[in-house]
């Protein structure tokens, strides 16, 4: 029994088949990879995963608990944290603030009313916050407004927003979309870190093989809304299969 | 100090120590001189003052922080107030159990209202809550008229059945609000030289709420519940995939500020008993946006300022008439002093919303963030004179 069991799921859109009975299972304490070409469905498979969308039919159990139907930050609070395409940060805060919002959310739930407290008596909340920010080299940067970080200092930070609730699956959406090579490799470091220091179960959609083969420990490739194989990186590799979804988009 | 930072209790204290001698600041022209009628230091417009930064402090907690712009808070001032005449009517001439029976109602109103607009935002959150608040004006208006008094508006009578007090007083008179026995109205004035100082019972209650309700803002804003409404202003998704639920977070800061709200209706009607349904207009709810924007949106004193500004103008700009212009301009040639009075003209007196509608926008256009961005411009260029008048001295040991 996985962390997460995806069982038949089906998803249209209109006359477009865009999920057609995927089944998928994420082990604990692995690293999954989700690939496929353009338009295979792994976004869908995504926005399902964490709420966003309702699936046609079919069944996601996360830890012996299903989570269809219910919202995004129930589904948080679960356990699932996501890191966008786009680092969705809150800009107009410092980075500071940015990752004590999760601290609280981690510890007061959905919803507290502690509207006179003072931010600045909650030690325990900013201890926490200076750690993560400690372990994502952010430190000297607290004090910054999140919208004056450089695109890969966005993408750590978002990263340490997800960390610091000590998720017990992490979703990355092409979490090096867009980034240039020195960036995506520091990416690539940074997840290594996580995962071997955090042991966080990690599912990742991708499109980069570099990163994907740098960084999975199980594949599952889709095409068409359909999972094709699911195996090791190495035998990914080699697949007939999956070099025929591929042809001409990638040199696996 | 107070549970605050030293920056935030320096600023409080200021703000104690202005409306505190607001008598003084307010009148700094000697009576019978021709700047008198810039002297805005009289009972009526004092009163204004601190009520509206009341209405503005509360309106930028929802603004300010969670950027939903309601345009339709006069609706929770106007209940506010009709609460607080009715306990006049019926329960007691204290402004006690009014105020706090107008609070109690515009929450329980900001409730209802928040709680079905909130399912929006944008402009669409912005037109439903226009959309209730001018329901609830055309109820008070009319099919409310028992209630509400409808268009002569809500007022004490001869025969209310005060369960606490009297109806009339020994001279067969209306009693009038008061604060155990100390009359709202009652003022105590105070001659110096020329200079006429008034201190007024109903200001200092006023000004106390203010205080009050600033020092709340305050905490608000630096509490984690303040973070989340900033939050949810930066990023909705984020907030909700960071496992935090927006909705309740921003009813809480509906109805705080709509209590505020009302809060302020509650003080309006305590220093003069009567409440009618154009408190609730859209122009009145248009016109704590105007005083939050003018201040400054999202910053802790702003609202106040803006609030003060536009009552200025509202009621000493108003004053000035033809007659006073000549006056001015009675030096120059008479052909050029009709000339200067003509252009003037449209600019005071009934004009004033025109020489408003100009500062604002160049507020807007200038500065953004309201008077106190301006403020803060000014206090730069000062810093960095200091600066470089410092610069000079401090390489002097060296040559």
């Amino acid at each position: 029994m996985g962390l997460l069991e995806v069982k038949g799921i089906n998803k249209r859109f209109g006359g477009l088949q865009a999920l057609g009975d995927v089944n998928l299972s994420i082990e604990e304490n692995t690293t999954h990879a989700i690939i496929g070409p353009n338009g295979a469905g792994k976004s869908t498979l995504l926005n399902v995963l964490v709420g966003k969308l309702i699936p046609d039919s079919g069944s996601v159990m996360f830890d012996g608990q299903s989570v269809l139907g219910r919202k995004p930050h129930e589904i948080n609070q679960m356990g699932i944290s996501r890191v966008f395409q786009t680092p969705e940060i809150f800009s107009d805060l410092s980075v500071f603030e940015n990752v004590m919002i999760p601290c609280f959310a981690k510890r007061d739930g959905a919803f507290r009313m502690h509207a006179i407290e003072s931010i600045f008596a909650e030690r325990g909340i900013q201890e926490q916050a200076d750690a993560i920010l400690a372990d994502v080299n952010m430190v000297e940067k607290k004090d910054m407004l999140a919208s004056s970080l450089s695109r890969g200092d966005k993408r750590r930070l978002e990263m340490a927003m997800c960390l610091v609730q000590d998720p017990k699956l992490l979703l990355l959406d092409e979490p090096t979309a867009g980034m240039a090579r020195a960036d995506t490799e520091n990416t690539i470091n940074l997840l290594k870190e996580i995962r071997a220091q955090r042991g966080i179960t990690m599912a990742i959609i991708e499109h980069d093989m570099n990163v994907v083969f740098s960084l999975a420990e199980r594949i599952t490739v889709l095409a068409q809304g359909t999972p094709l194989v699911e195996d090791t990186p190495d035998n990914i590799k080699g697949h007939p299969k999956v070099r025929e979804a591929y042809l001409g988009e990638a040199q696996v | 100090m107070l549970g605050l930072e030293m920056k935030d209790f320096r600023l409080l204290l200021i703000v104690i120590g202005l409306t505190m001698l607001a008598p003084f600041i307010l009148n700094p022209f000697p009576e019978g001189s021709e700047m008198a009628q810039f002297n805005a230091g009289y009972p009526d417009l004092m009163q204004r003052f601190v009520i509206f930064g009341i209405f503005a402090i509360g309106f930028n907690i929802l603004f300010g922080l969670t950027g939903y712009l309601s345009f339709g808070h006069a609706a929770f001032l106007g209940a506010g107030s009709y609460g607080a005449v009715w306990m006049f009517k019926l329960l007691s001439m204290n402004v006690l159990p009014a105020i706090a029976i107008s609070v109690i109602i515009a929450g329980l109103f900001s409730l209802l209202i928040g709680f079905i607009s909130l399912r929006r935002s944008g402009i669409y959150f912005s037109i439903l809550t226009l959309a209730f608040a001018q329901m609830s004006f055309a109820l008070a208006y009319s099919v409310l008229t028992p209630i509400t008094g409808g268009e002569t508006g809500l007022q004490l009578a001869l025969d209310d059945p005060r369960i606490f007090g009297a109806s009339q007083t020994a001279t067969g008179n209306i009693p009038v609000p008061s604060l155990f026995g100390l009359e709202m109205r009652s003022s105590y004035e105070l001659e110096m030289g020329s200079w006429l100082f008034t201190f007024n019972v109903g200001y200092y209650l006023a000004a106390l709420f203010m205080i009050i309700a600033f020092y709340m803002s305050i905490r608000i804003f630096r509490s984690p519940f303040g973070m989340m409404l900033r939050a949810i202003k930066s990023n909705q998704t984020r907030m909700s995939y960071t496992g935090l639920n927006a909705r309740p977070y921003t009813l809480a800061a509906f109805v705080i500020s709509g209590m505020y709200a009302g809060l302020a209706g509650g003080l309006m009607a305590s220093m003069d008993p009567l409440a009618g349904a154009e408190r609730m207009q859209w122009t009145a709810s248009g016109e704590v946006v105007l005083m939050t924007i003018l201040g400054g949106a999202g910053t802790l004193i702003g609202p106040v300022l803006g609030a003060g500004m536009i009552k200025y103008f509202e009621n000493i700009f108003s004053k000035i008439n033809e007659t006073i212009l000549h006056g001015w301009f009675a030096f120059l040639p008479d052909g050029l002093e009709n000339l200067v009075v003509a252009m003037v003209y449209p600019f005071i007196g009934k004009g004033w919303h025109l020489t408003l509608g100009i500062v604002f926008m160049l507020v807007v256009i200038f500065l953004p963030g309201g008077l106190v961005q301006g403020g803060q411009k000014i206090a730069g260029l000062f810093r960095r004179k200091k600066a470089e008048d410092a610069k000079p001295n401090a390489t002097e040991p060296a040559e």
